[in-house]
């Protein structure tokens, strides 16, 4: 296992873990204020201080782990469900109208800077978290649709594929049975980078404003709220900003850690 | 001689000095720009705000300490029966396109602003008056319909000033005013530059030249003054900095009243809000002192009703609706709302209202109704709660001078209709006797806390933070307003 691998899986279970937990435990009530301690250093009541509102940072840091691990599964989630089955078909069906139709609608949600479509979505029907899980959805989809496709173009060649064929199984049940299995690893790889994207899209939209509604706690929401104060209590900001930065450090090392260790090619090369 | 000598050299003395000050212009931000620049046909206090008592002048105006002094009628006198105002215009009075501002003009802008299809934003302001006339050049008499005690506050506002038939057509683009700053230049999303006016008719300005330089972001407003690109930021939207300022020797920070009464504005129609045990019971849930730290970091005076604290006939109600979340519990339960409910909360873009609606949503959860906050932009605000009615509570400061009456119009945006306070409401309008109106506003106070038509916040404060050398600028803010006549530099 490589060094990358483990620093990353080490980072990320943390953050998932203060998500969970969260679910069931937080040092303090994130809903409750406590104005007359805003604005505290961090001290042993409160690791990380408090905010303008004397809510307690270290507690608001671990929910806003769950508002940004859940914003951005879901988001994942959503392009790797209509990606990978698009993706496929126009694989299955490469060179017809079908193809070109899939792959031309993907160039068009890709030619668009994705954090922009974000914004319009946002725009058009809302500020919510809901939103933006579908927005940071939306730009996911065309990842995963040109991926699997580029993966897959190259295994319908292989011989097993066409042996498959001659014993005349019909395109989705070889899509399903035979490509989809050989393209998984593929699909962890890019969709860990694509969750850490989504982690940054939704602190991006959070603090303009666009993401999870207050008083739901949002990392990016922390940081747009601190920084009329961040010349004078530097706190409120470093330790959300902390919390983005080694989450998404974690989940690229993990991405990258995985490629590697999931790659056959590296791994005979590594021997 | 000798005295020629002495003025020479005084002259020469002043301009050296002159010379060491230097400036002679001057930078204020502010966070708002207007949408156009009339300020007789638009609401938007951002318009005021640049050209009030700068560009435009009335009849009579305010001064800062809130007072009524004469504007463009010099005298007037008052018929016994207080029916009739007689003004006697100052002499010599041009436009800035050099026509000049006579009885006629008067006339056109005081029946412009109260006929039937005016834009005029306060056209309640002109109901009382039944004619005007130019008696002779300089001479304007108003008569009344009926009695008015505020009928020379009225004209002392923003939306009463004179402007001219010759310039209307253009006044949203190019103003042109009696002012002692006249308009130059308006660069939209940026800045507006106004340039003295050589023959102002009173005292000339001080200030050859000012900018008005529009930052609504926060961030920026705290980058541009400690980079010193702006003189002065009227209206500073981040309360927190405030220490940071008057810390520093660069920095004085003006902390005034303001007319900003900052309500719960509650819609009085829609249910449960129709019921006045739920409305008490949002009074009670309420923690007026911890908004105050909270949102505006200790800035502003909470206040029980809606009159600004600074005024003389203000009665102080707040322990009327003190907080009390067990008492707003048993009240909720009273109503049939044991369980709570869930209602809407839309908060337009200033601070007070953002960090004030996180706040409020809070304290009203430990009570059990739930709130759905909407962040909105201000032209949304406008759109779907101040003219569509669509929702359940709003924070928002309400800055006109003296503008109880607005809780004596049912089509209001809060859509509180009571009878009794309307007649309350008439009876003031008609009353020129000070001790009868001190009477009248009294019980009108105490009418709508007892109704708990809103929830009564805090009267808000707005530092204006300038530099060290700046001088003359206006402490308190009477009425939306900048004026830079009076403003010069130090040093």
């Amino acid at each position: 296992m490589s060094r990358s691998l483990v620093i990353g899986a080490v980072l990320s279970a943390v953050f998932v873990l203060a998500a969970l937990v969260s679910f069931v435990w937080t040092p303090y009530d994130v809903l409750g204020l406590d104005i007359p301690n805003k604005l505290k250093e961090p001290s042993a009541a409160h690791w990380l201080g408090t905010d303008h509102f004397g809510r307690d940072i270290f507690s608001m840091i671990m929910v806003g782990a769950r508002t940004s691990i859940a914003v951005a599964i879901v988001a994942v989630g959503i392009g790797m469900l209509l990606g990978v089955p698009l993706g496929l078909a126009a694989a299955a069906r490469t060179g017809t109208l079908l193809d070109e139709v899939i792959m031309r609608g993907n160039d068009l949600v890709f030619a668009f800077p994705s954090l922009l479509i974000a914004i319009m979505i946002t725009a058009v029907f809302g500020a919510s978290a809901v939103n933006a899980i579908i927005a940071i959805g939306i730009f996911n989809i065309p990842v995963f649709a040109r991926l699997v496709r580029g993966a897959a173009l190259s295994l319908w060649t292989r011989d097993y594929v066409l042996a498959a064929r001659v014993s005349g199984k019909g395109a989705a049940r070889i899509s399903l049975e035979h490509i989809l299995p050989n393209v998984t690893n593929l699909l962890i790889v890019q969709g860990t980078i694509q969750f850490s994207l989504g982690i940054l899209a939704e602190a991006g939209l959070s603090y303009v404003g666009l993401g999870a509604q207050p008083p739901t706690p949002s990392w990016g929401r922390m940081l747009a709220e601190s920084q009329t104060m961040f010349s004078f209590k530097p706190h409120l900001a470093v330790f959300p900003g902390l919390a983005i930065l080694l989450t998404v450090l974690g989940l690229n090392l993990l991405g990258d850690g995985l490629r590697d260790a999931l790659d056959p090619r590296l791994r005979r090369a590594k021997r | 001689m000798t005295f020629m000598k002495f003025a020479t050299a005084s002259a020469l003395a002043m301009m050296v000095a002159g010379a060491a000050a230097a400036k002679s212009d001057i930078t204020l931000a502010m966070q708002l720009e207007p949408p156009h620049l009339d300020p007789t046909s638009a609401a938007a206090g951002a318009i005021d705000s640049v050209l009030y008592s700068n560009v435009f002048e009335g009849l009579t105006r305010f001064a800062s300490d809130g007072s009524i002094i004469p504007g463009l009628a010099q005298s007037w006198e008052i018929s016994d029966d207080g029916l009739t105002y007689t003004f006697k215009l100052a002499e010599g009075v041009s436009f800035h396109d050099g026509t000049s501002m006579d009885a006629e003009d008067v006339k056109f802008s005081l029946d412009r602003a109260r006929a039937e299809d005016s834009a005029n934003a306060q056209k309640a302001l002109f109901g009382s008056i039944a004619e005007v006339e130019a008696v002779d050049a300089s001479t304007v008499k108003i008569t009344l319909s009926a009695p008015n005690g505020s009928l020379l506050f009225n004209l002392a506002w923003g939306d009463a000033v004179i402007v001219a038939p010759e310039s209307i057509e253009n006044i949203k683009q190019a103003p042109v005013g009696t002012g002692a700053f006249k308009f130059a230049n308006w660069v939209q999303g940026d800045n507006i530059t106004l340039e003295r006016n050589p023959d102002y008719w009173g005292t000339p300005a001080k200030l050859d030249k000012v900018t008005f330089k529009f930052i609504s972001d926060p961030t920026a407003a705290f980058a541009a003054v400690m980079a010193e690109d702006v003189d002065v930021f009227a209206g500073y939207p981040a309360p927190e900095n405030v220490p940071q300022f008057e810390a520093d020797a660069r920095f004085q920070v003006i902390v005034g009243n303001t007319e900003g009464e900052t309500i719960l504005s509650t819609n009085n129609k829609m249910p449960p809000f129709d019921n006045v045990k739920v409305r008490a019971a949002l009074a009670h849930a309420i923690d007026r002192q911890a908004i105050v730290d909270g949102a505006m970091f200790g800035l502003g005076t909470p206040i029980g009703t809606h009159f600004a604290p600074h005024h003389p006939d203000y009665v102080d109600l707040t322990a009327e609706s003190a907080y009390d979340p067990e008492k707003a519990k048993a009240l909720l339960a009273e109503a049939g709302f044991g369980d709570g409910f869930t209602t809407t909360l839309k908060l337009p873009p200033p601070s007070y209202a953002r960090r004030g609606g996180e706040i409020i949503a809070a304290q009203l959860r430990e009570v059990g109704i739930q709130t759905e906050i909407t962040n909105l932009e201000w032209a949304q605000w406008l759109e779907e709660v101040f003219k569509g009615k669509d929702y359940g509570l709003t924070i928002v400061s309400h800055t006109e001078p003296m503008d109880i009456g607005i809780y004596a119009r049912p089509d209001y945006y809060f859509q509180y209709d009571d009878a009794e306070f309307q007649a309350m409401n008439t009876a003031l309008e008609a009353e020129a006797d000070v001790a009868k109106r001190s009477a009248l506003l009294d019980k009108m106070q105490r009418k709508i806390a007892g109704d708990y038509v809103n929830g009564y916040l805090f009267q808000l404060a707005i530092p204006t933070i300038a530099k060290a050398g700046v001088r003359g600028l206006w402490e308190n803010a009477p009425t939306q307003a900048n004026d830079m006549t009076g403003v010069y530099w130090a040093e």
